[in-house]
């Protein structure tokens, strides 16, 4: 049996031999993807690791800090018109990328005030109010969302010879690992424990000395600087945005993917942004499906697997290791 | 006379800025003691606690507490935590679906000196079972348990004053005695207990001085011999004395008390 016998242990992220092979395996194949699968496929993958930033940033607000947000929309969008914006006025990539996820933080902030006074569904409806009226702002505000013909966001010119698709690919898959370390990193730190504590029971977190304004408020920028940074990648994969692709479903749909993949739970959150990107593409036919499949398996979910998608991942983990005894 | 570590002076409480929970409430506990507060319910004993830990909103109304002669009403309650004020509710604040040893791990929070393994030595010194739980979620461990894992989660905040609020509440009559002989060793280590309990007899027993708190007012105070020496709190925190009292209810003693 594997016990956990020191600190700097608990900290590694591959504990075993076998857990380092199989992430220099998935490395690996993530490295091999774009060369052997049709583009179509490739295309799908960039956008599964542009949505696994923004879930993960919604699991740091809902699952690791408790605060229930349905205001990721008007992040999204925010850090979308913002990437935009900055891009046309010829801002490199990267620097656009922080300056939208930085202007999505400040408005995380600003929503993450009412947080300190309002909990549970109340604060769920505060957020709500918040994307919706970033919406109606955006579609009504011609000079921010460029009106009805949207904003055209500049490609990316491909390096290193690869073609548009693959960089694409490359660059987003190197920001997901980025924002995956990024994340282990924060829920092991003392910032990752208060949020933790918070969530658990907010007078327990006060007397031992967290401070609530704080941590509340830095769990609210930290989620909408990683959901403006997916809006930013989202506006630069599609190339062109407009204000009505940032509705209340993407809200709902972000919100679902966290409780599908597991709430708490980093590799969850790509499951979760896998799940919800992958089912209407299998029931592409039948686009009337997808609600029901989402439903259902909400359901399915919180009555047999409140863990999620990672749950499940963590089951049968422990079956092998336990293999051939159950 | 030496100052006291804490001092409350003449603080009021309000409720929804009309209903008076403490009415002029003055306490004063030095250093090393171990003093508690008796009192039914509703006298405004937790009240007490949570005003002094500072979680209730621009509260106290009137009135000042001091801390090691410094002023901290008003004050945020990390703020006041982080001077060493630990405050253990009724509840016992546990983080529920956290394991043990995240529990005393959310104690350290914020240390950055050296004594943290000597701390946890203490802690599992004296209530070995947290040691044998680590991995085991706050919330599955018996009332004994969670009290203890509130109690060592406490002192891992190196405490100068530890806030306990009921600390036998719901627990068996000997698991309750287990916990106020941890109390006890706490003591010895010189942290000062302000001690909320309406067990009477445990808690006098344990503490050097107690006060009694009814309707929000201290109606009595004293070292804990004078205080079960008392007639009336022999009569109805103690349940010894004149005989009729158990029959005929706290009606009848609230006309013939002496407070």
């Amino acid at each position: 049996m594997d016990l956990v016998e020191s600190y700097r242990q608990d900290l590694a992220l591959a504990r075993t031999p076998v857990t380092r092979a199989l992430l220099a395996a998935l490395l690996v194949a993530l490295a091999m993807f774009p060369w052997v699968a049709a583009e179509h496929f490739v295309f799908l993958a960039t956008l599964v690791a542009l949505y696994s930033i923004g879930v993960m940033g919604q699991n740091i607000l809902i699952g690791y800090t408790g605060q229930i947000s349905f205001g990721q929309a008007g992040f999204l969008a925010i850090g979308a018109f913002a990437f935009g914006h900055l891009r046309i006025w010829g801002a490199p990539f990267l620097v656009a990328l922080v300056a939208a996820g930085g202007v999505a933080a400040l408005a995380g902030v600003v929503v993450g005030f009412p947080s300190l006074r309002l909990k549970g569904p109340y604060l769920a409806i505060a957020t709500l109010g918040f994307g919706v009226a970033v919406y109606q702002i955006f579609v009504n505000w011609e000079v921010l969302s460029g009106g009805r013909s949207g904003l055209a966001i500049t490609k990316l010119s491909p390096m290193f010879g690869l073609s548009g698709r693959r960089y694409e690919y490359y660059l987003y898959v190197l920001l997901l690992v980025g924002f995956t370390l990024a994340t282990y990193n924060l829920i092991s730190s003392y910032v990752g424990r208060a949020f933790a504590a918070i969530r658990d029971s907010d007078i327990a977190a006060e007397v031992n000395g967290v401070n609530l304004t704080r941590y509340k408020l830095l769990a609210f920028a930290i989620s909408s600087f990683y959901t403006g940074v997916h809006g930013a990648l989202y506006a630069q994969v599609l190339g062109h945005i407009e204000p009505q692709i940032f509705n209340i479903a993407e809200a709902i749909t972000l919100f679902v993917a966290v409780i599908i993949g597991g709430v708490a739970s980093v590799e969850g959150s790509i499951l979760g942004a896998a799940f919800v990107l992958l089912v209407p593409k299998v029931f592409a036919d039948f686009r009337e499906m997808v609600p029901i499949v989402y439903g259902v398996t909400i359901l399915i979910v919180l009555i047999f697997e409140p863990l999620g998608l990672y749950g499940r991942w963590l089951k049968a983990r422990l079956y092998f290791q336990l293999w051939p005894f159950r | 006379m030496t100052t006291p570590l804490l001092r409350v002076s003449t603080i009021e409480t309000l409720y929804v800025d009309r209903i008076y929970a403490l009415f002029g409430v003055s306490l004063e506990v030095r250093e090393g003691e171990i003093f508690t507060v008796l009192g039914p319910n509703g006298a405004g004993k937790t009240t007490l606690l949570r005003t002094i830990a500072g979680l209730l909103k621009d509260q106290p109304k009137k009135g000042q507490i001091f801390f090691d002669g410094r002023r901290i009403d008003g004050r945020p309650p990390e703020a006041i935590a982080r001077l060493g004020v630990v405050y253990v509710p009724e509840d016992r604040g546990l983080f529920r679906e956290l394991t043990v040893a995240e529990n005393l791990e959310l104690g350290l929070w914020g240390r950055r000196d050296d004594g943290v393994a000597q701390d946890l030595d203490f802690v599992h010194g004296m209530f070995p079972i947290l040691r044998e739980r680590a991995g085991q979620q706050a919330e599955t461990l018996s009332g004994g348990e969670q009290q203890m894992l509130a109690l060592g989660r406490a002192m891992l905040r190196r405490p100068r004053l530890l806030m306990l609020d009921e600390p036998s509440l719901g627990l068996a009559p000997r698991i309750a005695k287990s916990v106020y002989e941890a109390l006890a060793t706490i003591g010895r280590t010189g942290t000062t207990i302000l001690l909320v309990e309406q067990n009477a007899r445990l808690a006098l027993q344990a503490a050097h001085r107690g006060a009694i708190l009814e309707a929000g007012r201290v109606v009595l105070e004293g070292t804990s011999e004078e205080l079960m020496g008392n007639e009336d709190v022999r009569d109805v925190y103690l349940g010894v004395g004149a005989a009729e009292m158990a029959t005929r209810g706290w009606r009848l003693y609230r006309k013939r008390r002496r407070w």
